[in-house]
């Protein structure tokens, strides 16, 4: 029975069966657009919607510039390193004398970070070093200063993505 | 008409076979930076420990090796370093807790790049392996001696040995045959009975035993796998050949590793190791003492005489940063353990700091259910994995001890 319509429709409808082939068709080039859409989109770098990681910025409450710079140049993933943090009032003079904690870590695993780095020295010009910085893995860390000087308080977070 | 959407379907067909990845590569360039980077090849140089002066001094790593393997270096004269750091087993023991004089709380941990360390012991209670060394040694559970015992062996059985190396043995003559600050009640009184220039004369003898069994162990490195053959085709695009070539499963394996299941996160890098500490969740074993690792390692380390602001250091203080800019305290080091190294781990069953799991299913299941901790906060979350999945991990990690 089943056998039979069947044949009869397609014998019956030549025309309509294109027809359907083209929908098929076509449905299928929609679904390969999407998908190749769906592709691009997910292997797009992510830069666009991840962390700041400027090296510079305002600080929270607009008292100091802060520039956060590996001493070296370089990242070295695993090894412990001297960062500097530069200080400058917003009239671009050098902080001189600022009291700096330092404290951070990973926010999307939820842990803080594997050493406790501490500003250990004074280069003139507003420059700190900031040593004991290790980044055990990858991924997105943050460094919170908190910073006191003769201008007042205030904080900054800079990010580091490896 | 027919033939147009015949092409169509073909043209559909071979779309989805590439995105499928039929015939294309199988990892993305972020996948192979990863796999790069865990490479045997990307492992550097050893570098100098400028706290040992005597680390690269051949005559020192001779009498270490030979100090390793002496079972007269414990009290009763039958356990040596050797005793659980078996050569032919990888340098541990396969035992959940290792056994010196007496049952420990802890699994014996493997040597290879042990110098790489910048911490020591599963919670890092030592920060040289010159220092860790001299642990076992006084430990009532290891070898169970002491200190001024061992100047006295030292003298009698290596004095000519020691001499060359680190110069004239002090007068040993009035010092007590057993004295120790770390002892039983009779040793803890002689030594404090011990005028202060005469424990310097000791602990300068008892630091240089350390140090010479550090230079020997300085030698023990990790041996080439399945998996840095490799990863070493992948980076330069040749066709892995012989037993370099993964298979499916080997290759889902490494996929979970460096992706979904997120084991790279700490066991990154050549040596599989942040060489950091973290809180997994791993259960306690009952009848063993309270164990809350890292967090009362901390005072360990800053109260070791033989730590790297000690006087026992050679070279300048600019060595010491890793115990300086150490994390002290705070709720993530809680129950937190060292990473170990995952070289060679498929065939060194049981695993975890006090071997809490006899098979590397075990292991995988755990960080896939990922169970809260009994104390402190769990780093790792739930992951789910399928049956085919956790065997393909494991399928991974044995390329990793062949």
């Amino acid at each position: 029975m089943r056998y039979a319509a069947r044949d009869v429709s397609s014998r019956r409808g030549t025309g309509l069966a294109s027809i359907w082939r083209y929908s098929l068709a076509g449905l299928g080039l929609a679904a390969l657009l999407v998908g190749i859409v769906a592709a691009v989109y997910l292997t797009l770098p992510q830069s666009a919607s991840g962390p700041d990681t400027s090296r510079s910025k305002k600080t929270a409450n607009g008292l100091f510039v802060a520039s956060f710079e590996p001493e070296r140049g370089v990242i070295r993933q695993g090894e412990l390193q001297s960062w500097l943090l530069t200080l400058k009032t917003a009239a671009g003079v050098p902080v001189e004398g600022a009291a700096i904690t330092v404290s951070g870590g990973m926010p999307q695993h939820d842990h803080g970070l594997p050493t406790s780095p501490q500003a250990t020295d004074y280069l003139g010009e507003g420059r700190y070093r900031i040593d004991g910085v290790k980044f055990t893995m990858s991924g997105w860390w943050q460094l919170r200063f908190a910073i006191s000087a003769a201008a007042g308080s205030d904080s900054v977070v800079f990010n580091v993505v490896l | 008409m027919r033939r147009l959407a015949s092409v169509m379907s073909l043209l559909v067909l071979a779309a989805l076979a590439l995105l499928g990845g039929c015939g294309g590569p199988q990892f993305s360039d972020a996948e192979k930076k990863t796999i790069a980077s865990l490479a045997l090849n990307t492992l550097p140089s050893l570098k100098p420990d400028t706290t040992n002066r005597y680390a690269d001094v051949p005559a020192a790593a001779a009498l270490g090796s030979t100090l390793f393997f002496d079972v007269g270096m414990s009290r009763d004269g039958t356990v040596s370093c050797s005793t659980c750091h078996k050569i032919d087993r990888q340098f541990q023991d396969d035992l959940p807790q290792a056994v010196g004089v007496s049952r420990t709380n802890r699994r014996t941990m493997p040597l290879a790049g042990v110098a790489r360390n910048p911490w020591f012991f599963w919670d890092g209670r030592r920060d040289s392996l010159w220092a860790q060394a001299l642990t076992p040694l006084e430990n009532p559970l290891e070898q169970a001696g002491n200190r001024a015992a061992f100047a006295h062996y030292i003298k009698k059985r290596f004095g000519e040995r020691y001499e060359r190396i680190f110069g004239p043995l002090p007068d040993l003559s009035t010092v007590p045959a057993n004295a120790s600050p770390l002892g039983g009640d009779a040793e803890k009184a002689a030594w404090n009975a011990m005028p202060a220039g005469q424990q310097e004369d000791v602990n300068r003898v008892y630091a240089n035993i350390g140090k010479a069994i550090a230079a020997f162990e300085r030698s023990i490195e990790p041996a080439q796998t399945r998996f840095d053959r490799f990863a070493i085709d992948l980076a330069t695009g040749a066709a892995p050949q012989g037993d370099a070539a993964f298979s499916p499963e080997e290759i889902l394996g490494l996929k979970l590793f460096i992706g979904k299941a997120n084991c790279v996160t700490c066991h990154n890098g050549p040596r599989f190791t942040d060489n950091s500490f973290h809180n997994t969740g791993v259960p306690p074993v009952n009848g063993l003492p309270l164990d809350r690792g890292r967090v009362d390692a901390v005072a360990q380390v800053e109260a070791d005489p033989f730590n790297c602001l000690g006087k026992f250091r050679d070279g300048d203080e600019s060595a010491c940063r890793e115990l300086r800019f150490m994390v002290k305290d705070g709720p993530q080091i809680v129950r937190a353990y060292k990473t170990p190294s995952l070289r060679g781990a498929a065939s060194r069953p049981p695993y975890m700091h006090a071997g809490q799991f006899s098979s590397l299913d075990e292991v995988v299941a755990h960080y896939s259910r990922a169970p809260p901790a009994v104390e402190g906060v769990s780093e790792v979350h739930p992951l789910d994995l399928s049956d085919r999945e956790r065997t393909a991990l494991v399928a991974f990690l044995k390329t990793l001890s062949e």
